[in-house]
């Protein structure tokens, strides 16, 4: 009942363990190029969406080699230690191997302490403050966003304008129930929760509009609270704005309300 | 039997009494207290409904007899503490009352959560037929949401964790040498609270206003301002979760106490010790559920204001609540099938489990980490945020346990002699998609990452590769494994094999192009989606329809091998384990003499090594059935 300590000795193939290890390398070498040749994201319109694309191809990367060990090393028993018909045998009885359970207890334990320091040196670089940040307030309810800007004398929009190049800090409220801001395109997704406002940022790279989405199951009209994202040139935003301002200040003059 | 005396006895027809009787009693109950604050008394049909709720299923279960003998004793009536007339199935109408036989409660157990299975699982075909397109074809928003939340509710409450009690239910006290479980009429009622908090979940879709429509999440306040279907989840779930719990406590003390002489607990087979860790952490986790749902109940009919800003609530402590369970549910889900695994695999591998003392450590280690994870589910949720980053480190190191299963599961394969059963595909279409699974779910343990994909159809793939390719694969295994002992005949080898085929094979098809969907930018929980997702959507139902009609294979195959299969041996797969030393179906008591164990459950190719002796008695005198051992004898 002595635990056998090194590797079997094959009885008629002549290094298994080395052929296993060269096919293992090859095929995870094709199933990474394969994988990372996938569009897997919506556009990248932010800095953050740069930082988590990388971070995703990384993750690809490492996982591919774990999914094709496994694969590997279960079909090649099955296709080597198949029973014939009629076997009556019993496999080696090997009860364990110390050397080798302390192998996979510490390889996949440095794998993902390594993944996990990483995803904290993105988290941190993601949400980090930056200079010259433009306030958003995003307030969400059933079933839809609307958005103010409390540095622009509190500009209310219907549709999210942003300048390109400008960090974003947004502040998230919900009036009802709880949703969730979500720009595909830039990667980050915050609750809007009844109650507490929570914060998330952005720093748009690429003009275009992309879609605001809520995430969080909202009720009867979730799959419907979808609206618009214009990403535009700083002057474009200044311009837009200042109409904003505008149209703010006449309906003042004439409502005296705060409409 | 007289009319009068078939209304007073157990059974059937004092059920269908006692439900109008629990109805009145709400009614009463409802217009007594209404009447004492000062309110109109019948104004409130919902309030009436409510009670009823509560008040019907108790009614009903003690109409059906799971109380008359503790209501006996308590009353100081004489009782037989060795009463065993409601004990062991004579007819197959012996299975449609309260039976305190395990082998009979397992078999209703399963054959209850498979109705439910298939119940959640036509759901999830209507769902599918209507994402098959953009825009609205078949159900309205309000009926989707309803059935993705009843669906998930039916496949978690009322199948997967119910299945796997089913399972051990049946083989456990075999398993380690017991007559019976510990607390047999306990048992029996932990049975019987099941089916009332699954035909609760599909009532509710009669109710005003549709089904709960909130996921099986239930996220406050939105189900604390939803119509009434609501309370019928709220309500259910406490059932089932009664239920969970008592049948976890049954199976702690059957394990502690009950183990055949000579049992330690490192000659236990690891399904004993998959099902011992996961009773922990049902009975330290389900708890916390019933208290959150308990929460929205009260905030719901009593108008308090536990997750209502407005009152002074809290919106996210409702998730750390629901969470606090729900992580550590998904391993109640996952441990009884590793059992499961580790049993199939060394029988089919004929080699003893690799590294066995660690597969349990792991097992230990999983149900410690369980606890220390929750908040990865809220990682944008807004809770605090300085606790994502240990709930990150904890989630990653999850995998270490995990990883040791998958590879010492692999070792065992190496240098087998491995036939190929059904059970066996199962086991390793386990393995291998059970390692996607994991990868995807170390993917959403990284912060960035999941602050993009967190509510999106690459969750909804993730769940389902570690709930479908991991649980349910496992459950199959399991059943096919032990159906010549539960039934007493043999399945059809070529159809459990079409069956296998066809599910791998459809499973990934449906299930796999839903991470790049998710990746890209669908939510999950809607009714309707953007156009660029349409294609892959359509391809996946598609798929989704053929998975499904995979499963007609199995019942089939389950169905007429149950009626015509040809007899079983005791021991078909020649394992070592106890259950298999006993006739298939195992006698009324399992054990005519109590079973002896001298050697660990795996030792396939050890010479002469042994488990469990009988004791003197051995009717047949046939080695390969009754005596076990000898069978493997060297040749």
């Amino acid at each position: 009942m002595t635990p056998p300590t090194g590797p079997q000795e094959p009885r008629d193939t002549k290094h298994p363990v080395v052929q296993l290890i060269l096919i293992w390398i090859v095929t995870s070498a094709i199933g990474i190029v394969l994988v990372l040749a996938i569009d897997w994201f919506p556009p990248q319109a932010d800095t953050q969406a740069e930082a988590i694309d990388k971070q995703w191809d990384v993750l690809l990367v490492v996982s591919v080699p774990i999914f094709v060990l496994v694969m590997m090393v279960a079909i090649y028993s099955v296709l080597r230690f198949r029973a014939r018909p009629g076997d009556k045998r019993d496999g080696a009885p090997i009860h364990g191997n110390t050397r080798l359970e302390v192998v996979w207890v510490t390889i996949p334990f440095l794998i993902v302490s390594a993944l996990a320091a990483y995803g904290w040196i993105v988290l941190d670089d993601i949400e980090a403050k930056k200079p010259n940040e433009l306030k958003v307030l995003v307030k969400a309810q059933q079933f839809n966003w609307s958005f103010e800007y409390p540095d622009n004398d509190k500009v209310q929009s219907a549709q999210l304008v942003v300048p390109k190049g400008r960090p974003i800090d947004f502040d998230i409220e919900a009036s009802d129930v709880i949703h969730s801001f979500w720009v595909p395109a830039f990667r980050m997704k915050q609750d809007a929760v009844p109650g507490i406002t929570t914060h998330t940022r952005v720093t748009p790279t690429r003009i275009g509009t992309y879609e605001v989405v809520c995430a969080e199951l909202c009720g009867l009209g979730h799959s419907t609270m979808r609206q618009g994202v214009r990403v535009v040139e700083p002057g474009a935003f200044a311009a837009w704005m200042a109409g904003k301002r505008e149209e703010k200040a006449k309906a003042a003059e004439q409502g005296g309300g705060s409409q | 039997m007289s009319a009068a005396a078939k209304f007073a006895a157990p059974g059937w027809y004092r059920a269908a009494l006692s439900l109008p009787i629990g109805i009145a009693l709400a009614f009463v109950i409802v217009y007594v207290v209404r009447k004492l604050y000062g309110y109109e008394p019948f104004a409130d049909g919902d309030a009436i409904i409510t009670v009823s709720l509560i008040a019907t299923p108790l009614a009903f279960l003690i109409g059906i007899g799971c109380f008359d003998y503790w209501f006996r004793w308590a009353s100081g009536a004489p009782t037989v503490p060795d009463d065993h007339s409601g004990h062991g199935a004579r007819s197959w109408k012996d299975y449609f009352r309260v039976n305190t036989d395990h082998k009979v409660i397992g078999i209703q157990y399963i054959v209850t959560t498979f109705f439910f299975f298939i119940a959640g699982g036509l759901m999830a075909m209507i769902m599918r037929a209507e994402l098959a397109q953009p825009g609205t074809q078949f159900v309205d928003p309000n009926t989707f949401n309803g059935l993705f939340s009843v669906h998930a509710s039916l496949m978690i409450f009322l199948f997967i964790i119910p299945v796997f009690a089913g399972i051990a239910n049946y083989v456990i006290p075999l398993m380690i040498g017991a007559p019976d479980m510990a607390f047999p009429r306990l048992n029996a009622l932990s049975y019987w609270m099941l089916p009332v908090a699954g035909v609760m979940f599909m009532l509710s879709f009669f109710a005003e206003g549709g089904a709960f429509a909130t996921g099986w999440t239930a996220y406050a306040p939105l189900s604390t301002d939803t119509p009434l279907g609501q309370q019928f989840f709220t309500i259910g779930v406490q059932f089932a979760g009664a239920s969970s719990i008592a049948t976890a406590l049954n199976f702690l003390v059957t394990i502690i106490t009950m183990r055949a002489p000579g049992m330690t607990f490192w000659r236990m087979p690891l399904m004993v010790w998959a099902n011992f860790t996961t009773s922990l952490l049902v009975v330290i986790a389900t708890p916390f559920i019933a208290g959150s749902q308990f929460f929205v109940l009260f905030d719901r009919a009593l108008g308090m204001n536990f997750f209502s800003p407005g009152g002074g609530g809290d919106v996210v402590l409702y998730q750390h609540v629901f969470w606090f369970y729900s992580h550590p549910a998904v391993y109640i889900m996952m441990l009884p099938g590793f059992g499961i695994i580790s049993e199939v695999v060394s029988t089919n591998a004929r080699k003893p489990i690799f590294g066995y003392r660690m597969m349990a450590f792991s097992l230990v280690a999983i149900v410690i980490l369980g606890f220390t994870v929750w908040a990865h589910h809220m990682f944008v949720s807004g809770m605090f945020s300085w606790l994502r980053v240990p709930m990150m480190i904890t989630t990653m190191l999850i995998a270490v346990p995990t990883g040791i299963k998958i590879f010492s599961w692999l070792a065992t394969l190496w240098k087998g002699v491995i036939h190929l059963r059904t059970p066996m595909l199962f086991a390793l279409g386990f393995i291998t998609m059970f390692t996607l699974g994991g990868i995807s779910g170390i993917m959403l343990a990284v912060i960035p990452v999941v602050i993009h994909v967190s509510d999106t159809y690459f969750v909804v793939a993730h769940i389902h590769y570690v709930l479908f390719g991991g649980s349910v694969f496992t459950i199959f295994a399991g059943l096919y494994h032990w159906f010549p002992k539960m039934t007493g005949r043999m399945y059809d080898e070529s159809l459990g094999k079409i069956h296998f085929w066809l599910s791998f094979v459809f499973f990934n098809l449906t299930f796999g192009p839903m991470h790049f969907v998710g990746v890209d930018g669908m939510p999950r929980r809607v009714a309707d989606y953007a156009e660029q997702f349409a294609t892959l959507n359509m391809f996946i139902s598609v798929c989704s329809f053929i998975f499904g009609l995979s499963f007609l294979v199995f019942l089939y195959n389950m169905i007429s091998s149950w009626r015509h299969g040809p007899k079983a041996e005791a021991n078909p797969w020649r394992a070592h384990s106890l259950e298999w030393q006993v006739s298939s179906p195992p006698p009324l008591f399992n054990f005519d003499e109590i079973p002896t164990i001298v050697g660990g459950p795996y030792e396939y190719g050890v010479p002469g090594a042994v488990h469990g002796v009988m004791r003197e008695k051995d009717k047949d005198k046939e080695p390969v059935t009754a005596g076990g051992p000898p069978a493997v004898a060297t040749e």
